[in-house]
């Protein structure tokens, strides 16, 4: 493994270990070896652990060295206590303080900065979601640091592998910063497990930056349904569904019968067929589950971008000459007024 | 309330509509000879920086639209569009082909340029479709020290500069009310930008167009990530079609997704 890395970067490293190792004495044996230490940002909503997040710790782990991870807002001691359960974590930084809590950039920028100062991490690690895409780029401006977008695989401390242009190319990159501000794509790393971790639960810093923003109301979609960017399973609806109504009629049973995740394409989500957060694109959700059915779906870039990594991939739209069909590991071509509501009677009686 | 002094950074990107494709040294993707056009985040800003003024909805008005574009010389082209649609004026900050700046800093240069023109609202997209990053405005943020308000999908205007805007997260919309300067980054359900007329476009190659250079804003074309390489992502293989539900039952069984 050290042998694959670029002499470059070792000789950058060795550069970097003299200040380090005298800012933080404490600084873990392992870490020293590897020179990483990580700081993994978790996402909690009311006291329930996104675990979701802990995405990040297993990005983390790839990187070797110590592994932090940073909790913020009110009643989170219980949250903290959660995440202190998985594997290979030594510690989290707690920040009690409702403040936080709607992890508003302006006031978790500063906080995170104070943070990463004072525990000198080399990374800091969160997922690319709506909240770790809106506030770590103010993070890594801050500390002047290139952030590193969505990576998909971990090739060493320093480089890094991540999708461009929708997806179409893969660019592998290698970052000269000293801390190294990077957001990950959930699906490429499996959360990691909460099992018989015991990491310490120590209080953070809190400089108590006043926010210049201030939250008013959310509108959040309510459902019994898997979430879908973590779905195992996920039916996907297109403009072929041709209204809201019968978008409901036809899709809402099918994922009931497969348990699975209702997404939507961007034509469908315009025209009012779904809500804006179902839609599954570059622009949207990235998604990649064991089962992704696109029904009445032609599958244009910006809607593979979102769902091409499916371990499988279904297909029924009634044009045998549709994109969807290049990439479908399976495809039935036929109307999906007729051919889903089958489908989901066969599902149910099986 | 203060009159608004927009501006809109905007990008030329490949055309969303092409299937890009990687080099073959694998150091990038193809661009010559490939139809590029404005990013698809950056009209709905410049859109909504119009309409902004033509629906008066900022109690103040609106003083100025500025576009703002680091490129090769055909980044013009995008400026012109951008004023086509209702722009006041542009400024192209000229880069060498090949030589693209990283977000942060185009962050560093938006900084410089909000100073000299004054501005006190920037609309940026929410990301460019070529390298993906949805970083920049974010990071204008950070180095102003202003409010953000990222992947808006509506903005209005109420007294005493106070700016409340609904934006897209996971699950839903939230809504933040911030007062000015801020920054907003667009996303999709903004608004349907419009098409530059053709009248529209011949009185666009009489608007301002400055012509400026990086070392003007005082950035340079560092990189702090080197681009090792750049491959085509493991193509899928259609695995060809069945005739029936139950074919495609059996077939989802014996690939063990059911």
């Amino acid at each position: 493994m050290l042998l694959t890395v670029p002499r470059a970067a070792l000789r950058h490293s060795v550069h970097r270990l003299a200040p380090l190792a005298s800012k933080t004495p404490s600084i873990s044996p392992a870490a020293l070896r590897r020179l990483a230490s990580t700081l993994a940002i978790l996402e909690h909503r009311e006291g329930q652990l996104n675990v979701g997040s802990l995405s990040a710790i297993a990005a983390a782990k790839k990187l070797g060295g110590s592994i932090h991870a940073f909790v913020a807002g009110s009643n989170v001691k219980p949250v903290a206590e959660e995440a202190a359960k998985a594997d290979g974590v030594e510690k989290i930084v707690v920040v009690e303080n409702g403040a936080y809590d709607k992890g508003l950039p302006e006031n978790f920028a500063p906080l995170l900065v104070e943070n990463i100062k004072k525990g000198g991490y080399t990374h800091v690690i969160a997922g690319h979601t709506a909240f770790g895409k809106n506030l770590l780029p103010r993070v890594a401006a801050l500390l002047d640091s290139q952030q590193i977008s969505d990576i998909t695989a971990v090739e060493n401390e320093n480089t890094f592998v991540r999708p461009i242009y929708a997806g179409n190319a893969i660019a592998t990159v290698e970052s000269s910063d000293s801390i190294k501000i990077i957001t990950i794509r959930g699906t490429a790393f499996p959360a990691a497990e909460l099992g018989s971790g015991s990491a310490s639960v120590e209080d953070g810093v809190d400089p108590k930056a006043e926010s210049s923003t201030e939250w008013v109301s959310e509108d959040l979609a309510k459902s019994d349904r898997p979430d879908l960017a973590t779905a195992s399973k996920v039916v996907s609806g297109g403009r072929g569904l041709k209204s809201k109504e019968e978008f409901d009629k036809i899709m809402l049973p099918l994922a009931d019968a497969l348990g699975a995740a209702v997404g939507a394409s961007r034509a469908a989500v315009d025209s009012g067929y779904a809500d804006n957060s179902l839609q599954v694109g570059q622009t949207g959700k990235v998604v990649a589950p064991q089962l992704y059915l696109a029904v009445g779906i032609s599958g244009a870039i910006q809607h593979l971008a979102g769902m091409k990594d499916s371990k499988v991939i279904a297909a029924i739209n009634k044009d045998a000459d549709a994109p969807i069909f290049q990439v479908a590991d399976v495809g039935l071509v036929g109307d999906l007024f007729e051919k889903v509501p089958e489908l989901t009677e066969k599902l149910k009686s099986s | 309330m203060s009159a608004l002094r927009i501006l809109v950074p905007v990008k030329r990107v490949i055309d969303y509509a092409v299937k890009p494709r990687v080099n073959k040294a694998q150091t990038g993707v193809e661009t010559a000879g490939v139809k590029h056009s404005m990013n698809p985040f950056d009209e709905l800003s410049v859109e909504e920086s119009v309409r902004i003024r033509e629906k008066k909805s900022a109690p103040g008005g609106v003083e100025d639209i500025c576009v703002i574009s680091a490129g090769p010389a055909k980044a013009q082209d995008v400026l012109r569009t951008a004023m086509a649609m209702g722009a006041d004026r542009g400024i192209h900050v000229e880069v060498k082909e090949g030589e693209e700046l990283e977000p942060l800093s185009v962050a560093k240069l938006l900084k410089e340029a909000v100073r000299r023109e004054k501005s006190n609202v920037v609309i940026l997209g929410k990301q460019s479709i070529d390298d993906d990053a949805n970083q920049t405005g974010q990071m204008l943020a950070g180095l102003l020290g202003w409010s953000q308000a990222t992947q808006a999908s509506k903005v209005e205007f109420g007294e005493g500069d106070s700016v409340s805007v609904t934006r897209e997260v996971d699950g839903g919309v939230e809504t933040l009310k911030a007062k000015l300067p801020m920054i907003i980054t667009t996303d999709l359900r903004l608004n349907e930008p419009r098409y530059a007329s053709l009248p529209n476009i011949m009185k666009a190659k009489k608007k301002p167009l400055e012509k400026k250079t990086l070392a003007d804003f005082g950035i340079t074309t560092e990189r702090r990530l080197k681009v090792l390489k750049v491959t085509e992502p493991p193509t899928r293989q259609g695995g060809g079609k069945v005739e029936d539900v139950g074919g495609l039952v059996s077939k989802l069984k014996e690939l063990g997704a059911l």
